[in-house]
């Protein structure tokens, strides 16, 4: 089990070099200049935008900014803002909290609702259940995030009036961040009506966002499923006469989960790139959300620092289902 | 009265070319503490049979009987909670392949003591011991140690010893053991099959062994039932089986055993295979495959006789290799060969 888990982080180093590439040089590559943005429409003289870039080190060869970014990073420094001056990596993880938050409970709602839902299509293979879970999947799985969005919150924000149209909480509420979580920060603070608040604005974000995921889970669920019930284990547990929901929940479901958990730990990117758009229709303030207003100003320590962060949690979570992959499934624990 | 009494059965398939019958009408009694052995080539319907009973097949499949009765129950109409306390518990099964019928996920001993917590209960410490002694009796050593090795860190001999612990944990009354060799090199066939013979005779359980080697009924069984696409074509005491089989197909399996061809230069085979769902024939189902074949043969589907020790499924049944009650006229005979 060590020496897996210590294959599996020798390998994310190389990845890690090429997400600074990536990171560095994409937002290189849209036109503009921070110093043309930060000027606005009045514009800039040449002289001044040349000065501007030169004190920003802008003007150097593009490998020299790489090294020195590169080195930076390595020294866990990851640069300041241009538009705020404030450090890249402050920035970032005084709004991680919010994105983590939302993608956690996007990621539960599609466990929660995608997972029993796979596991019952497969079981009740070419029954009324079964077709009806998989085309509201492939309608989910096919729905653009925007537009789901934006349709859920005229249905419940705006026809039933339910849940709020944006952000986070009510502008009612002042929450001092402790863990910078506004569920658990609200219910530390004993505040419930905030609690409240807090959690009607979570579920349209939270749903949207997990929606892909959500169609994606119980798809993979339910070809596990329907695999797996054909094993002959399962036939011996039928054999033993155990009661149904034991040969379903412990027997096939521990096998089929396999997959099923890779699956998840992948969700994971698709979480946080999902988290971009749907921070920008709710106005939630997460990353993806900064991130998107990082790239309009071409700030470039903002987004390349950013990338950079979303890339290694993406990789650090995907270690973390690499080494649960191997919990769950003993042939792998003691393969060397 | 016989412990297991199936009259009449019938499992068809719902297929994409339709319902497949593959069995036929099936009569099938085992006494108590009796050794059975069913012998047929792959595709004969003897894993559906035992399937079957157990209420193991899948949802495709259509079970009718005329009687299906274990140990004095009704098996065709018993409720599903009913059924789900007999199996494992008085009537158990093991099967083809060891390695793949034990599940991955789980140790042997998380297995093994779950059948007896889902019928017997008892503490966690008593389940634990019964399962270190389930695994001595089936010969696996240092048995007590081997409770928390998963299955794939065993062989599959320890396996399916572990198969058979698991299946005779609760004492049953039958156990039906479905090709249990078959996945297994010979050494270790040899063992496991005497094991389950010991097991047998030890605890007086009735044994139901498929098989499609011979040879391994030569050793084991009292009373064989041979099976050819979906039905029974001959069943009597395996002494008078071997001495002088009557059903044609029963005399080739017989012919194909190496310790009986000695002389000859090649092993005597059974050309063609069994018949499956597009090539079913009329009249008597072996017909095409048969040495001693008729014009009745073609056109009538002989039904299963009485006679001297057993019954056979035969219009002209053999004796000592030789045709009885052959009709005289040799046009309806030359036309067959």
């Amino acid at each position: 089990m060590f020496r897996f888990a210590i294959t599996r982080i020798a390998v994310l180093l190389p990845t890690f070099i090429g997400v600074t590439v990536i990171a560095f040089s994409l937002i290189r590559l849209i036109p503009g200049d921070p110093v043309e943005l930060l000027a606005g429409e009045r514009g800039i003289s040449a002289e001044r935008h040349a000065k501007l870039m030169q004190e920003m080190g802008l003007d150097r060869p593009l490998h020299e900014q790489y090294l020195t970014f590169i080195l930076d990073v390595f020294q866990g420094d990851l640069g300041k803002s241009i538009r705020t001056k404030t450090p890249v990596s402050e920035e970032f993880f005084a709004l991680f909290p919010a994105t983590v938050e939302l993608s956690l409970c996007a990621l539960l709602f599609a466990v929660a609702i995608g997972l029993p839902a796979g596991v019952l299509a497969g079981v009740r293979r070419g029954k009324v259940f079964d077709h009806s879970v998989m085309t509201v999947s492939l309608a989910g799985y096919s729905m653009p995030i925007f537009w789901w969005g934006l349709l859920l919150i005229i249905l419940f924000s705006g026809t039933l009036g339910w849940t709020p149209v944006s952000g986070r909480i009510s502008v009612m509420h002042f929450i001092e961040p402790i863990t910078g979580f506004m569920l658990i920060d609200t219910l530390l603070q004993g505040n419930y009506a905030a609690f409240n608040s807090a959690v009607r604005h979570l579920i349209l974000p939270a749903v949207v966002l997990g929606t892909i995921p959500l169609a994606v889970i119980a798809r993979q669920t339910r070809s596990a499923m329907i695999e797996v019930l054909g094993e002959d284990y399962v036939r011996t547990a039928r054999a033993k006469g155990l009661p149904p929901w034991r040969i379903v929940g412990l027997h096939a479901l521990r096998n089929a989960l396999i997959p099923v958990v890779t699956v998840i730990g992948l969700q994971v990117g698709l979480l946080f790139s999902g988290a971009i758009l749907t921070e920008t229709i709710f106005a939630w303030p997460g990353i993806g959300k900064w991130l998107v207003d990082s790239i309009h100003r071409r700030d470039y320590p903002s987004v390349q620092g950013g990338l950079l962060l979303v890339a290694s949690t993406v990789m650090i979570v995907n270690l973390i289902v690499d080494l649960l992959y191997g919990l769950i499934n003993p042939r792998i624990r003691h393969a060397r | 009265m016989a412990l297991l009494d199936i009259r009449n059965l019938r499992v068809e398939f719902r297929t994409a070319q339709g319902l497949f019958p593959a069995v036929d009408g099936i009569d099938l009694t085992v006494d108590e503490g009796e050794l059975l052995g069913v012998v047929g080539e792959s595709g004969s319907g003897k894993s559906v049979t035992m399937l079957a009973l157990m209420g193991l097949l899948p949802w495709t499949a259509n079970v009718t009987a005329d009687r299906m009765e274990f140990a004095g129950r009704d098996m065709l109409s018993i409720p599903p909670r009913e059924r789900r306390r007999l199996t494992g518990a008085e009537m158990a099964m093991i099967f083809q392949e060891p390695m793949s019928s034990l599940n991955p996920c789980f140790t042997v001993g998380f297995q093994l003591t779950e059948a007896i917590k889902v019928h017997q209960g008892g503490t966690r410490r008593q389940r634990r011991d019964q399962a270190a002694e389930l695994l001595q009796q089936v010969g696996i050593p240092s048995a007590a140690s081997r409770l928390s090795a998963f299955p794939h860190q065993l062989s599959g001999g320890m396996n399916q010893r572990v198969m058979i612990a698991m299946a005779i944990a609760c004492n049953p009354k039958l156990l039906i053991a479905d090709e249990p060799t078959t996945a297994l090199d010979v050494t270790i066939q040899a063992q496991i099959l005497d094991l389950l013979v010991q097991l047998q005779r030890e605890r007086g359980m009735a044994l139901i062994l498929i098989t499609h080697d011979m040879a391994v009924v030569a050793e084991t069984a009292r009373r064989v039932n041979v099976m050819y696409a979906g039905q029974q074509v001959e069943t009597r005491p395996v002494d008078s089986l071997f001495d002088n089989p009557r059903h044609p197909y029963t005399a080739a399996l017989l012919d194909a055993l190496p310790e009986r061809a000695s002389g000859k230069t090649r092993l005597p085979t059974i050309p063609g295979v069994v018949p499956g769902i597009a090539d079913r024939p009329g009249g008597c189902l072996f017909h095409p495959r048969c040495r001693f074949a008729q014009q009745r043969c073609k056109t009538n589907r002989p039904e299963l006789e009485s006679d001297r020790d057993g019954r056979v499924r035969c219009f002209f049944p053999l004796d000592r290799g030789e045709p009885t009650d052959w009709p005289e006229d040799a046009e309806s005979r030359g036309s067959a060969a």
